[in-house]
């Protein structure tokens, strides 16, 4: 705080609780400033990548608000001009690739997807042929992740209410507890190279859809234990006390009013792995093997997968294999997005109302 | 306290199978324990069946999860010693990975080790800051509406998967990854670091995965990031605004201090992708069993995408030897998270006072 109760007014003499002050102009022209000095040197020097100017405008325009403000209104407004400066340096910073990423994959995907590109498989299309399209790999997505939540949100919600409701902290909730952190490190091909030694080598199981889904499970438990439980202590003691005070038995308690309450949260927390799991791909890809026709039984034979797919074709290399690359990836994008936007819809829809 | 009342009374005929209960009942608040009666007092009665279900069944699903995370955590350990036992180099210094029936086997971890540990290092270096400053921005400089969109924005950018940020970084970030590379080269090659052997050789290096993972993590750091700033007591800010502090003092004051290990943990978190990243890796880089620390030279190499681009072409004791080096990845974030969590938890001691 010395800094504060020190720091020397700039302008003693005129005796007001007014500082001299930036006109609020000084930004926009500063950035003007910076801008046009950046294409001047861009074009004498000859260079040619628009990201330097880009760069190099930045880093006038920090350096000019900062020496600005030093003159005008003294040092520790300058830093605080250079702190917010330097924030929204990192702001465009962040959104440049960001957005990047996005604008490419739409502006590259939305060409390919067609009605043909979602109902067909690649089966019998060679990877330098336009044509084909995603639908067995789409398929076969929704029935792997559709597998893996079945089993593991009953499995996960138990788990949770075991911990919350009937742990009460002793050795095999604290173990239970433990091991879900540590499964929470589990990179995800950790845990397709255990399925695949378990499951595939000893046990001598084929290659199919399902053994994919017996690893996004591994990934999926503690990520929707975690959340659950987090929302079951959210409720509040008073309407489990106030249930059992009734002469509710504890599972009607669990089941009727607990669960209900927290109900939203967890759904959001569910989605959320959901989307989570659908973008593996070192699983699966050690799993599922992958196949250019539509086999519709998970538990038979390989399948494919969206985000193997995507793999596979830019694996292929060719300009037509690519684009069907970018349209997967979209495809696959847009499948996240509106699983995230269902996971908030619900916790809006389902939050406690904030009235009575 | 009226904990008392919160007993059944005795005429109810429920309360015995309630009570009976009440070993396993709801302790999380201490009112709930007191409200049991002693041991002694405690009414014989039968425990009704849904009760025993919803219980056992509850209980049963902790020990699946509990026997299937030790049955992971027994067999790749059991499989790492035996693949360990049949190398003949030495495990953690060997810099080849031959692992093909016939020839002898001689594995290391010491490339892959290095690659992951590096492209993980250059993305925290290049993703934290950004990420604090993109933090910072929507949680105290942005108009309210904007940042509002931000964040749902950075939420969804935080969930893409990571098959599609290789997807990109394979065919457009590589790309443009070669100007920057020999820019860095040209200005900064005398600190060896960015140094290339050959210049102009296509940028599939440790580098460009670091600025790849970089930007795969920084929506993960931000989201997290901006929920602590978000938590961070008005009335802290308030106090030093009051005392005439720029905004930048602000946060210098009154808001990094009260965030500093959250957003310790949120980068472990980021720490604990990049890490384990295998896709997006797999895609750009141009594996190579090279130790070197020009890391803008094509090559070297990281635990994740060794086993991806491996594991179909090795057998027995060869994918025994990806096991075992797939566990040296597990440690390694099994030791990131465990950091991670223990800097929650200090943290967890503190903030009570906001409660």
């Amino acid at each position: 705080m010395s800094t504060i109760s020190t720091s020397p007014r700039r302008s003693p003499l005129q005796g007001s609780l007014k500082e001299r002050r930036l006109p609020r102009w000084t930004p926009v022209a500063t950035v003007a400033g910076a801008v046009a000095l950046a294409v001047v040197l861009g074009v004498v020097f000859d260079i040619t990548s628009h990201l330097q100017w880009g760069l190099m405008a930045a880093i006038f325009f920090v350096a000019g608000q900062y020496l600005l403000a030093r003159q005008v209104e003294g040092p520790r407004q300058a830093k605080n001009g250079l702190v917010s400066s330097l924030v929204w340096v990192a702001f465009l910073l962040a959104l440049l690739p960001l957005f990047g990423l996005l604008y490419y994959t739409i502006s590259k995907g939305a060409s390919v997807i067609n009605g043909t590109f979602l109902t067909h498989s690649m089966n019998l299309i060679s990877p330098n042929q336009v044509g084909g399209g995603l639908y067995h790999a789409l398929i076969a997505t929704l029935e792997q992740v559709g597998i893996a939540t079945l089993v593991a949100t009953p499995l996960g919600v138990l788990t949770a209410v075991y911990l919350v409701e009937y742990g009460n902290g002793g050795p095999l909730a604290k173990a239970v507890s433990f091991f879900v952190d540590v499964m929470t490190g589990v990179p995800s091909i950790v845990a397709g190279l255990f399925i695949l030694t378990f499951w595939i080598v000893i046990l001598n199981q084929p290659y199919t859809g399902f053994a994919g889904s017996l690893a996004l499970m591994i990934l999926m438990l503690p990520v929707v234990v975690r959340s659950t439980e987090e929302m079951l202590k959210l409720v509040p003691n008073e309407l489990r006390e106030a249930s059992l005070a009734l002469g509710v038995p504890k599972w009607l308690t669990i089941l009727r009013v607990v669960l209900p309450t927290a109900i939203g949260g967890i759904t959001t927390g569910v989605m959320l792995a959901i989307a989570r799991i659908i973008g593996e791909t070192a699983p699966i890809l050690m799993l599922v093997f992958g196949t250019d026709v539509i086999n519709t039984n998970p538990f038979k034979d390989p399948q494919s997968s969206l985000p193997l797919y995507v793999y596979q074709q830019y694996a292929a290399g060719t300009d037509a294999s690519q684009a069907r690359a970018w349209g997967a990836a979209l495809v696959l994008i847009a499948l996240v997005m509106l699983l995230n936007l269902v996971a908030r819809g619900i916790a809006r829809w389902k939050a406690p109302k904030a009235s009575r | 306290m009226d904990t008392p009342d919160t007993a059944p009374p005795q005429d109810v005929p429920t309360s015995p199978d309630l009570l009976a209960d009440s070993p396993d009942g709801p302790r999380r608040g201490s009112r709930m324990s007191d409200a049991r009666p002693a041991p002694g007092k405690r009414q014989a009665g039968k425990v009704r069946i849904g009760d025993r279900l919803f219980a056992g069944s509850s209980r049963g699903s902790g020990i699946v999860l509990l026997v299937v995370m030790a049955a992971i955590a027994v067999f790749l350990t059991i499989r790492s010693v035996n693949a360990i036992s049949h190398d003949q180099g030495n495990f953690l210094t060997t810099f080849e990975w031959n692992t093909q029936e016939g020839a002898p086997l001689s594995f290391g971890i010491a490339v892959l080790a290095f690659g992951t540990i590096v492209s993980a290092l250059v993305a925290m270096i290049i993703a934290v800051p950004v990420a604090i400053g993109v933090a910072l921005f929507i949680s105290h400089y942005a108009p309210r509406r904007m940042a509002q969109a931000l964040g749902y924005v950075i939420d969804l950018l935080a969930a893409v998967p990571s098959i599609v940020y290789g997807l990109w970084g394979a065919l457009f970030l590589v790309p443009h990854m070669l100007g920057v590379n020999a820019w860095l080269n040209q200005y900064f090659g005398w600190t060896y670091l960015f140094g290339q052997s050959q210049p102009g050789a296509q940028p599939r290096s440790l580098f460009s995965v670091g600025v790849l993972l970089a930007i795969m993590i920084l929506p993960i750091i931000t989201a997290v990031s901006r929920e602590i700033f978000l938590q961070v007591p008005k009335m802290y800010e308030e106090a030093a605004l009051a005392l005439g502090a720029t905004r930048w003092e602000v946060i210098r004051t009154s808001v990094l201090p009260f965030a500093r290990s959250g957003i310790i943990s949120a980068s472990m978190l980021g720490l604990g992708r990049a890490l384990g990243e295998t896709m997006a890796v797999a895609t750009v880089l141009s594996p190579s069993l090279l130790l070197s620390f020009h890391i803008t030279d094509p090559g070297g190499s990281t635990i994740a995408q060794n086993i991806a681009t491996q594991f179909g072409e090795s057998q027995g004791v060869g994918r025994d030897a990806l096991i075992a080096s797939g566990l040296v990845l597990f440690i390694i974030t099994l030791l990131v998270n465990g950091g991670a969590r223990l800097i929650i938890a200090r943290r967890k001691e503190y903030s009570g006072a906001n409660a």
